[in-house]
């Protein structure tokens, strides 16, 4: 049972410049204030100098900070900031315990050598593990391409040097969607009276702005509250950790090691970290040379005997659907997550959008079905990596992990598992009872699943491949009826995960004529948005699926019961076409939006209304 | 031979072997049941897993583990079976259009990284199973259903693309070389790392003779050179011929002819880290210098399978988490009660 969630969006950001007292910190923040105050943000600001007039340069008693908080109902600086820009270790020392859960730091890791990590006190080579931080860390070479970037100007070093706030200013713009022409508009007037000072400015702020969009910088401007409170030792964790984290449980409830073989994407490449990390944990995972060796690693370990995964976004998908197809043909377990992102083609790398749906169902040659789910928060996707890791084992079968961009960043608290809140997954090896008689395409009669032989087993010596095999003896066959018998055991294997998955249920008013549906990560929105025209009398029922496919068992009973159906979703109707086509009697009407970005509840609930007032 | 745990016919599968008669494949894959034989790996503790292409139908005649996968990307899957699994034998079994062409990625990866496989590269120069398209070790000007004129491109020498990718392990036989292919193929298993075995294979039906022109019993001996670890590089009928170094490169000449002996003649050192010769050797192509067959280079280096098997052990031996739980139960976090 889903809890009620509350989507946040961070109306307001807190972002703490700091460094050394000669680094500027003090005017980079100023122009960031004042280029959010000309968007209408409300601003806050509090600069924190150093006590002593001339600290030493790089040291603690140094630091000199400037907290800026803007947007909506701004009355204090902030206690704490999402976003910390630390110019040196020292402001990283003063400044990290002030950072929110799930924010991000920011730092010149030219700085970061043993001259300056000695200076800020510190007594290893590895700041960050010696504060104990967890964040994001963005470590740009803000001196190194402050430098080239001014290579041809002239001004001599310590004038280029000066030019260092303005480069960490150009990430944090576009961090924030901050133009930089309001910037500009800002240092042109500073510095009137030296042309040569602005063009300089200029150049250096346009490299920022360039870095973030180059390395795909992003910061999750979301914060997803559940209601759940029930007693529990709590961490903070967001969508990408989360799905992590559920593969290793899947791991160690099935008794099966975890691989995983990727290649960066944006905005999944935090799993693959996160998994490289867990290596502490017994996980093995695998940069490999391209998205389909990702994949095809996976398979590979799979048909090894390992609970294998692979991550990826949607371009990436694209080029893992021949081995997709392979592993559907193979019936080996494969868990592919697609933090799904704006398409097509490179389209909108670091935004969010639900326009995978279609390739994830259908994007592969043949018939050629697979489990589809789609967590709906940051923490459910520790549930659904779970799941779907479950459901490839216990059902022999790749299964595609929808998220999102904005569940994928967004974060949330999260009650740790306790022993027993998971089950144990069932492993489907071959039984000792079929053993001496048993052939690959063997199933069960009651999922349709065949049996995992794991290799190194005496006596289970076996073939697969991509050749249509015998049913019978699983021996290369190209026979007509036996082609189609295949494709359609296949199929039905695929339909019968729906006797093994929860019901879907319906929340709020259900009794009401009007029921909304959403799907994955658009939950918290559309939850809120249904409660609200509820509060304003409009009756309306609220479903969120999370099984894709198979749908639930119950979802036509559900369907149809109510007298007008609404899909709201980010695409232009991939879940409605879906539901159509199962079930073609409905008249699905739709919300629909395709800009990068999270609906607003305001959105969907102008869209119900006008919907319902058969506008 | 008693001693022996297994014979051939352990490695055999029930399946009817469909290449064409006469097909260079049917050697090697006698070959392979017997140096696997021969090396007493279990069919068990064996997986085979292939491309496509008329040499990748390999796996469904092994009585082993064996996975006939998509086009170009065994290398891939055998890494991933290779890390899940470093118990196991893993052979991966290639053609030229495979390996090189679609595969060329996951080819040159998989011997960068050292993955301890043992790579079969069936290299008839054609597309068999697509009914004679030219390759990319058909040579210049090769006139195919695909190159009706000839081929205005060059091809891929294997042994250069695994040298290229700093490969440790690179041996050469022909088909026809029974005994050579046992001898590269037992090597290529006791090899840690990625062996990379190329094997030049007739096709009957698209490309007979292609190898023709070195292969003949007739010029074999002439233009070959069988090399061996700790020997003379010596070929010719009656090994009267000899390789040595002629400035930076090799030359072919005649022992006891225009001042040459037996002295001078090179001695073959497969396992020097340096592949500067080793290339040289691998280089040679049967026109001015004979075409090496034997085992090129074969040397020790750290392989990607233990290093990660090692990397998950030392850490988890200094972090010491059990489980899930720990590992988060480690890092920050508030209770409600």
């Amino acid at each position: 049972m889903l809890e009620k969630t509350n989507v946040k969006v961070l109306d307001k950001v807190v972002v703490r410049f700091s460094g050394d007292s000669g680094d500027g910190m003090q005017l980079a923040g100023n122009i960031f204030t004042n280029v959010s105050a000309g968007l209408g943000n409300a601003v806050s600001t509090f600069p924190d100098y150093p006590a002593d007039m001339r600290p030493p340069q790089g040291s603690l008693s140094g630091v000199s900070a400037f907290q800026a908080s803007v947007g909506k109902g701004v009355h204090t600086p902030g206690d704490k900031c999402d976003v910390l820009v630390a110019m040196n270790p020292a402001a990283l020392k003063r400044g990290y315990k002030i950072l929110k859960p799930g924010g991000v730091i920011i730092v010149d890791i030219d700085s970061f050598n043993e001259s300056g990590l000695k200076k800020a006190e510190f007594t290893t080579d590895n700041p960050f593990t010696e504060l104990g931080i967890n964040a994001q860390v963005i470590e740009a070479p803000v001196t190194s391409m402050t430098k080239a970037a001014l290579a041809d100007s002239g001004m001599d070093a310590k004038s280029v040097l000066k030019c260092r706030n303005i480069f960490a200013l150009g990430l944090v713009c576009w961090l924030f969607d901050r133009p930089v022409e309001g910037a500009l508009k800002l240092l042109k007037n500073k510095f009137a009276k030296k042309p040569a000072v602005y063009e300089a400015n200029a150049k250096v702020i346009q490299a920022g702005y360039d870095y973030g969009h180059n390395i795909h910088a992003s910061v999750s401007t979301y914060r997803i509250e559940s209601d759940d409170i029930r007693p529990g030792v709590y961490t903070d964790i967001n969508g990408n950790t989360a799905t992590a984290w559920g593969f290793i449980m899947a791991s160690e409830k099935s008794g099966r090691p975890l691989f995983l073989g990727s290649y960066p994407i944006t905005p999944a490449t935090d799993i693959l970290h996160e998994l490289a990390k867990r290596k502490d944990l017994g996980v093995k995972a695998c940069q490999m040379e391209d998205e389909i060796a990702a994949v095809c690693s996976a398979i590979g370990a799979s048909f090894a005997g390992d609970l294998a995964v692979t991550s990826t976004s949607g371009p990436g998908l694209a080029l893992k659907s021949e081995g997709i197809g392979l592993a559907v043909m193979a019936e080996l377990p494969l868990v592919i997550v697609d933090v799904q992102r704006g398409g097509p083609s490179t389209g909108l790398p670091t935004k969010t959008e639900q326009t995978d749906l279609m390739q994830a169902l259908y994007g592969r040659n043949g018939e050629s079905p697979l489990a589809v789910l789609a967590p709906v928060s940051p923490t459910d996707c520790f549930t659904m990596a779970f799941e779907a890791s479950r459901i490839a084992i216990e059902h022999m079968t790749p299964v595609v992990l929808l998220t999102d961009a904005f569940i994928g960043n967004g974060s949330s608290a999260w009650r740790i598992p306790e022993e027993g809140d998971y089950p144990e997954i069932k492993v489907p090896y071959v039984p000792a009872e079929v053993k001496e008689s048993w052939k690959p395409y063997l199933r069960n009669p009651e999922t349709l699943s065949r049996y995992w032989a794991i290799p190194g087993t005496e006596g289970l010596q076996h073939r697969l491949g991509g050749l249509e095999k015998d049913s019978n003896t699983g021996a290369i066959s190209t026979d007509p009826v036996n082609h189609e018998k295949m494709v359609m055991l296949r199929k039905e294997k695929i339909e019968r995960i729906a006797n093994d998955i929860p019901e879907q249920q319906v929340l709020l008013d259900v009794d009401a004529d009007t029921l909304i549906i959403g799907w994955g990560g658009t939950y918290g929105h559309i939850y809120t948005a249904a409660e609200e025209l509820n509060a304003a009398g409009r009756r309306v029922a609220f479903t969120q699926f999370r099984y894709i496919n198979p749908l639930p068992a119950n979802t036509g009973e559900i369907l149809s019961r109510y007298k007008t159906i609404i899909v709201a979703e980010l695409n232009t109707g991939m879940f409605a076409d879906y539901l159509q086509s199962k079930f073609p009697n409905l008249d699905i009407r739709r919300i629909n939006k395709i800009q990068g970005q999270p609906f607003l509840v305001q959105e969907i609930v102008d869209g119900v209304n006008k919907i319902m007032e058969g506008k | 031979m008693e001693d022996l745990k297994y014979i051939p016919a352990n490695y055999k599968s029930d399946q009817a072997v469909r290449w064409c008669p006469g097909c260079g494949d049917h050697a090697i894959l006698n070959t392979l049941h017997k140096a696997m034989a021969e090396a007493g790996v279990a069919p068990h503790q064996m997986a085979v897993i292939s491309g496509i292409g008329c040499s990748s139908r390999l796996p469904y005649y092994m009585n082993t583990y064996g996975f006939h996968t998509i086009h170009g990307r065994a290398a891939a899957i055998a890494t991933g079976f290779k890390v899940a699994n470093p118990e196991m034998t893993v052979w991966q079994i290639s053609g030229d259009g495979d390996g090189l062409a679609i595969g060329g990625n996951h080819f040159i990866h998989a011997v960068r990284r050292n993955i301890d496989i043992n790579m079969l590269l069936f290299n008839n120069k054609i597309y068999g199973l697509t009914k004679g398209q030219y390759s990319p070790t058909s040579p210049r000007g090769f006139v195919s259903k695909s190159s009706p004129y000839g081929t205005t491109e060059d091809p891929f020498i294997p042994a250069e693309l695994v040298f290229g990718a700093r490969g440790n392990f690179f041996a050469r036989s022909i088909d026809v070389e029974l005994k050579v292919n046992q001898e590269v193929l037992l090597a290529a298993q006791l090899h840690k790392g990625t062996s990379v075995v190329e094997i030049l294979t007739n096709c009957v039906i698209w490309n007979n003779g292609i190898h023709n022109p070195i292969t003949d019993k007739e010029v074999r001996a002439e233009k070959t050179i069988h090399l061996r670890h700790g020997e003379k590089m010596l070929f010719g009928k009656n090994l009267e011929k000899g390789l040595v170094q002629d400035g930076f490169l090799l030359k072919a000449v005649t022992v006891g002819q225009d001042g040459y002996t037996i002295d001078d003649v090179l001695v073959h050192d497969a396992h020097t880290p340096s592949n500067f010769l080793h290339q040289q050797l691998a280089m040679m192509d049967g026109e001015t210098l004979p075409l090496a067959i034997g085992i090129i280079r074969d040397v020790d280096a750290p392989t990607y399978d233990e290093g990660v098997s090692q990397q998950v052990e030392e850490v988890r031996a200094k972090k010491g988490f059990s489980t899930l739980r720990d590992m988060i139960l480690a890092g920050e976090t508030w209770t409600v009660e």
